[in-house]
C-alpha cells in the first residue's frame, strides 16, 4: 500500500467513526423514555472517545498525505475542504473538553460529515505545487486560517443548536423560515454530492466546444447531463442529452448544470424527509434539544468567537499579507479571496462590538454566529468555484 | 454641568455613573436598577456627557458603537460589491486605457457590467467614497477608544478596597451570610495562590487579577491605526515603488528608478513537471490537466555603479550578486526587491537573409538584422549592399500608404530595404514581412531570402520597495498583542468585607468568561468557608421567564 492510498483509508475511517459518533451523540441528548437525561453524561463520553479515535484517523489521514505528496495537504479544493471538516471535529473537541456539551456534537459531526463528502466530490490524486505556492507559507498561512475557520464555526453550531431550542416552529414567523432554510440547505449539500456520486458512477461524460468570454474557442467536459449549454456550443460526444437552454459567455453553464442538478436532487430529498416525517427537519431535531441550557449555548459560541477570531486575524490577513508580499510582490491587491478574508474578519468585529458595545447575546448573536459560518462557506465554495481570481486552485 | 458629589463626600466629575470613591449610585436610574452596569466601571464619558457644541456631537457621533459598527458594515458591503465583477487591474485588454476598460466591461458583462463600471466599482478600491469610508473607520478608532480608555484607566487606577454596600450587593455575583473570624486572611492566603493581586483596607479585601486584560480593545485599535497610517504613508513620494522591467535575455538594463543600479539576464527558464517527480506521485494529476508549471527562474547578475563613476556611464561596473529570481524567491538588495512576475518565450532577436537573384537563386551574401538595434547598412561581398530604410518591429498595416507599427517590440518585423548590387547600381525597394515581400516599384531583381531566426526569452520583472512594511508590521504585532490580551485573559475582582456584627458581604465580577469566576470563587469558599454567593443575573432571567409563564 502506497502512502496515498493509506492516507485515503485514514479519512474512509475518521469518516465512518464520525458517522457513528452522530448517532452515539443524538441517543446521548435524546433522553430516555421517562425523560430524564441520566445517560447523557455516559452515552456522551462514548460518542467523545469515538469522535477522538476519528480525528487521530483524519490526522492519520492529513500525516501520511503530507509525506505522499512532500507538501502540506492544503493546496486545492478537496485538501483544503478535507481540512477545514477535519478543523470543524478539532474545534468541537476543544470545546467539548472545556464544557462537556454531548449537544454539540450531535451538529457539528453531520456538518462536518457533510463537508468532508462535498470535499470528495473535486479531484483528489496528489497534485504538484505551481510555483506561487512552493513556499513554507502554504503550510503556514493556509494551517492558521483552516483551524481559525473550524473553530469559528463552532459558534455556527452552537447558534443553531440554540436557535432549534428557542425559535417556536408551531407558528408562522421569519425565524421560523430562515431556520428551515438552514436545514433545506445542508440537504442541498447532500444533493450535490448525491448527484455528483450518481452521475461519476453511471460514468457519464458529454463534451462540447464552445466561445468563451473573450470570444476564444474552447472546449469542456460535463460530468452531469447537459441542463444548460455553453455560450455557442457544439456538441462533440455522441447520444449525450442535448442542452435545453444555452446560456450567454459570462455564465459557466457546466457548474450552473451541477448547481441545478444538486438542487433538484437535494429538493427531492428534502421533501421526501418532510413527507415521511410530516413535519420540518428543524422540528425533527427539536427533541434532541430539548434539555439545553441556552446560557450555555450562548456562551460557547461567543467562546469560539473570542478564540477564533485572533487566529483568523493572524492566519487570514497578516500572514496572508506577509506570503503575498513574497510570492506576488504586494501584501494587499483586493483578489476576491483576499477580499472575503477582509469581509469575513469585519463580519467577526461586527459580532464583537455588538456583543460588546450593544449587548446582542442570546438570539442574536446565535443567528450572527450562523451568518458567520454562511460568510466563511462563501469564501470557500463560491469564491473558489464561480468567481475567478489568484486563489482559484481548484 | 455641575461636578457630582456623593454622599460619602467625594466629588465626581459630571456625567459620572457610579461614585469613584466608595461606588454608590449616583444617577436614579443605576439608584432603581437592581443590578450596578459595570461596564467603563460607570465613570463619565465625555460622549455621554456633553452634547452641546459641534465639536460634542462629532465626537459624540464617532463614539459611538453603532455608528462604529454601521461604517464596518458599510465597508464589508462595498467590499463585497467590488468582487462581482473583476477589478479593472485584473481585467485582461489589448491595449489598455479607459475606452477599452469601459468597452470591455460592456462587451463582456453586458448591461450590468456597462452599469457597473458607470458606477464606478471597476475600481472600487481606490475610489474615494471608499477611502472616506475607511477613513472614517479611522476617526472611529480613535475617538471611540480615547472616548472610553481615559476614564476607565483612571477608574481602574484609583480603585478603592472598601466600596458602599449598594455596590458590593448590586454585582452580578454576591453573597451574605456569616462566617469565621479569619475569613479575611484565609481568602487572601487562597487568592493569592491562584495569583490574584490581593489589598486589604480596614474590614476590606479586594483581590484583583489579568486587569491589563481591560486594555486589549485599546491596544489592538492603536494597532490598527498604525496599520493605517503606514497605508496613507505610501502615497508621499520615496515611500513606495512599484515598476515593471522586461528584460531580454542577454540584456543589461538599468532598474527603473533604483539610482545606480542595473540588471543582466542570463537566461529565462520555464520547467514543467513531467509526472515522474516524487516517485511518480504526481503522474495522475499532470494527466488529467496536461501541463502543470513547476519553475519559473531568471537568472540574473546585479550591477552597481562605483560612487565617483560619471552619470550614464556603463563600463566598470561592480558585480554587486549573481541570483537566480524565482517566484516567491525574489532578489533583495539596498531596501528594494526585484520579483518573477510574468515572462514571454520566444521573442524574436534576430533575423538571418540572403540576398539572391531571383532567377539564378545565386546568393550575393548574408545579412544578420538584429531586431532591437539594427543597423542602417549592411555590406556584402562584391560590393553589394542592403540598405535599411525603415523598420517596423510590430507591423500593424499601411496608414496612407506609410507602413505603422503598433509597438516597439519586435513581434511582427517589418523592413523597407533598398538592394543594390553591381548589376541593380540604381538599388532596388523590397519590404519585407514574415512570408510576404511587397516590391512597390514593380518587380526586382533580387530579393531578400529568409535564412534563419533567433530567439530568446524575455522575463517580466516587478521592481518594489515599500517602506512602509516596517510601519505595517508594527500595526500588525500591536494589534495581535492587543487581540490576545483582550480575549484570551480576563479581568477578575472580587470584594470581600466583614462587618461589626461578623456578617460577611462578597461580591465579583469579571468582564468575561463567569464560568472561570465561578470556579476560582468556589475554590476560595471551599478554603475559606466564604458565605453561599448566588448569581444575581441569572436569578432575574429565572424570575422573568417564570413571570412570562404566569402571564400566559
Amino acid at each position: 500500500m502506497t502512502l496515498a492510498e493509506m492516507s485515503s483509508n485514514f479519512l474512509y475511517a475518521a469518516f465512518i467513526a464520525y458517522l457513528i459518533a452522530t448517532f452515539v451523540f443524538g441517543g446521548a441528548v435524546k433522553g430516555n423514555k421517562t425523560g430524564t437525561y441520566n445517560s447523557e453524561s455516559r452515552w456522551g463520553k462514548t460518542a467523545f472517545i469515538i469522535t477522538i479515535i476519528g480525528f487521530l484517523a483524519n490526522l492519520a489521514y492529513f500525516f501520511t498525505r503530507w509525506g505522499a505528496t512532500g507538501h502540506a495537504p492544503l493546496s486545492n479544493m478537496f485538501e483544503f475542504t478535507t481540512a477545514f471538516g477535519m478543523t470543524l471535529v478539532g474545534g468541537f473537541l476543544v470545546l467539548y473538553f472545556l464544557y462537556k456539551t454531548p449537544v454539540l456534537g450531535m451538529v457539528v459531526l453531520p456538518v462536518a460529515l457533510l463537508i468532508i463528502a462535498f470535499a470528495s466530490m473535486f479531484p483528489s490524486e496528489v497534485s504538484p505545487l505551481i510555483p506561487a505556492l512552493q513556499s513554507n507559507w502554504l503550510a503556514i498561512h493556509v494551517s492558521t486560517v483552516v483551524i481559525a475557520e473550524g473553530i469559528l464555526a463552532i459558534s455556527a453550531a452552537a447558534g443553531l443548536v440554540y436557535l432549534l431550542k428557542v425559535v417556536d416552529l408551531t407558528k408562522r414567523s421569519k425565524q421560523r423560515f430562515w431556520l428551515e432554510a438552514i436545514m433545506y440547505s445542508l440537504v442541498l449539500v447532500l444533493g450535490f454530492v448525491i448527484a455528483s456520486t450518481y452521475f461519476t458512477a453511471a460514468g457519464y461524460q458529454a463534451d462540447f466546444s464552445y466561445v468563451d468570454k473573450e470570444g476564444v474557442e474552447a472546449e469542456i467536459e460535463y460530468k452531469m447531463p447537459p441542463i444548460f449549454g455553453m455560450n455557442e456550443y457544439t456538441a462533440l460526444s455522441e447520444n449525450t442529452m442535448t442542452p435545453l437552454a444555452e446560456m450567454p459567455a459570462v455564465i459557466n453553464a457546466s457548474k450552473l448544470t451541477t448547481v441545478t442538478w444538486s438542487l433538484i436532487f437535494g429538493t427531492i430529498l428534502y421533501w421526501l424527509i418532510r413527507l415521511v416525517a410530516r413535519r420540518r427537519i428543524a422540528a425533527i431535531l427539536k427533541p434532541f434539544v430539548k434539555n439545553v441550557n441556552l446560557n450555555l449555548m450562548d456562551e460557547i459560541g461567543y467562546r469560539a468567537v473570542i478564540i477564533g477570531f485572533p487566529v483568523f486575524s493572524l492566519g487570514a490577513l497578516i500572514f496572508a499579507m506577509i506570503w503575498a508580499q513574497i510570492a506576488w510582490s504586494r501584501f494587499w491587491g483586493w483578489d476576491p479571496k483576499e477580499v472575503w478574508a477582509l469581509i469575513t474578519w469585519l463580519f467577526y468585529a461586527a459580532y464583537l462590538h455588538l456583543r460588546l458595545g450593544k449587548g446582542w447575546q442570546g438570539e442574536k448573536s446565535a443567528w450572527l454566529g450562523v451568518i458567520g459560518f454562511t460568510i466563511i462557506l462563501f469564501n470557500l465554495v463560491a469564491v473558489n468555484l464561480i468567481i475567478a481570481g489568484l486563489h482559484s486552485y481548484a | 454641568m455641575d461636578k457630582m458629589q456623593c454622599q460619602c463626600g467625594h466629588v465626581n466629575p459630571p456625567g459620572t455613573i457610579l461614585c469613584e470613591s466608595c461606588g454608590r449610585s449616583l444617577t436614579e436610574k443605576e439608584q432603581n436598577s437592581k443590578l450596578v452596569d459595570m461596564r467603563y466601571e460607570g465613570t463619565a464619558r465625555r460622549s455621554q456627557t456633553y452634547n452641546k457644541s459641534i465639536i460634542d456631537k462629532i465626537w459624540n457621533f464617532f463614539s459611538s458603537v453603532k455608528v462604529g459598527v454601521g461604517i464596518i458594515v458599510a465597508l464589508l458591503v462595498a467590499a463585497a460589491i467590488g468582487t462581482i465583477l473583476p477589478q479593472e487591474e485584473y481585467v485582461q485588454v489589448a491595449t489598455r486605457n479607459e475606452d477599452t476598460i469601459k468597452a470591455y466591461y460592456s462587451d463582456v458583462y453586458g448591461e450590468i457590467g456597462r452599469i457597473y463600471h458607470f458606477l464606478g466599482f471597476h475600481d472600487l478600491y481606490s475610489s474615494f467614497w471608499f477611502i472616506i469610508l475607511v477613513g472614517m473607520l479611522a476617526i472611529s478608532l480613535i475617538i471611540a477608544s480615547l472616548d472610553r480608555f481615559v476614564p476607565l484607566y483612571r477608574s481602574l487606577k484609583n480603585q478603592r478596597v472598601l466600596r458602599h454596600e449598594s455596590f458590593i450587593n448590586k454585582q452580578r455575583i454576591y453573597g451574605k451570610g456569616y462566617a469565621q473570624e479569619d475569613v479575611l486572611a484565609k481568602a487572601e492566603t487562597k487568592l493569592k495562590e491562584l495569583k490574584y493581586n490581593v489589598k486589604l483596607d480596614k474590614n476590606g479585601l479586594l483581590a484583583e487579577k489579568g486587569r491589563f486584560s481591560r486594555w486589549g480593545p485599546y491596544v489592538n485599535h492603536i494597532g490598527l491605526i498604525i496599520f493605517l497610517f503606514g497605508v496613507m504613508l505610501r502615497m508621499i513620494p520615496g515611500f513606495y515603488v512599484d515598476e515593471t522591467l522586461w528584460i531580454r535575455e542577454g540584456e543589461t538594463r538599468a532598474i527603473p528608478e533604483v539610482p545606480d543600479y542595473a540588471l543582466e539576464s542570463k537566461s529565462f527558464e520555464l520547467e514543467t513537471y513531467s509526472g515522474e517527480e516524487n516517485g511518480g506521485a504526481f503522474s495522475e494529476a499532470v494527466d488529467r490537466v496536461g501541463s502543470v508549471a513547476k519553475n519559473y527562474q531568471t537568472d540574473v547578475i546585479l550591477y552597481k555603479k562605483p560612487e565617483n563613476s560619471l552619470p550614464g556611464a556603463t563600463e566598470d561596473m561592480e558585480v554587486v550578486k549573481e541570483y537566480p529570481i524565482r517566484v516567491n524567491q525574489p532578489l533583495k538588495f539596498d531596501g528594494y526587491a526585484v520579483y518573477q512576475m510574468d515572462f514571454k518565450l520566444d521573442e524574436l532577436k534576430a533575423m538571418t537573409f540572403a540576398l539572391t537573384n531571383k532567377e539564378t537563386e545565386e546568393s550575393l551574401g548574408e545579412l544578420t538584422i538584429d531586431l532591437i538595434d539594427p543597423e542602417k547598412m549592411y555590406e556584402l561581398e562584391n560590393g553589394a549592399t542592403v540598405e535599411l530604410k525603415g523598420y517596423y518591429p510590430d507591423f500593424s498595416g499601411f496608414e496612407n500608404g506609410e507602413p505603422q507599427t503598433a509597438t516597439p517590440l519586435p513581434n511582427n518585423p517589418g523592413f523597407l530595404v533598398e538592394m543594390t548590387t553591381p548589376e541593380t547600381p540604381k538599388g532596388e525597394t523590397s519590404f519585407i514581412l514574415i512570408r510576404n515581400t511587397i516590391e512597390p516599384f514593380g518587380d526586382n531583381q533580387f530579393k531578400l531570402e529568409f535564412q534563419g531566426v533567433e530567439t530568446r526569452d524575455v522575463s517580466g520583472l516587478t521592481i518594489r520597495k515599500d517602506s512602509t512594511l516596517p510601519i505595517l508590521g508594527l500595526g500588525g504585532l500591536i494589534f495581535m498583542i492587543g487581540v490576545a490580551q483582550g480575549m484570551y485573559f480576563n479581568h477578575r475582582r472580587f470584594w470581600i468585607q466583614q462587618k461589626a456584627n461578623g456578617e460577611v458581604i462578597l461580591a465579583g465580577h469579571t468582564n468575561k468568561n463567569w464560568y472561570a469566576l465561578k470556579k476560582d470563587l468556589e475554590q476560595v469558599s471551599a478554603y475559606a468557608s466564604l458565605p453561599a454567593y448566588s448569581d444575581q443575573q441569572e436569578e432575574i432571567e429565572k424570575q422573568m421567564k417564570k413571570e412570562g409563564e404566569e402571564a400566559l
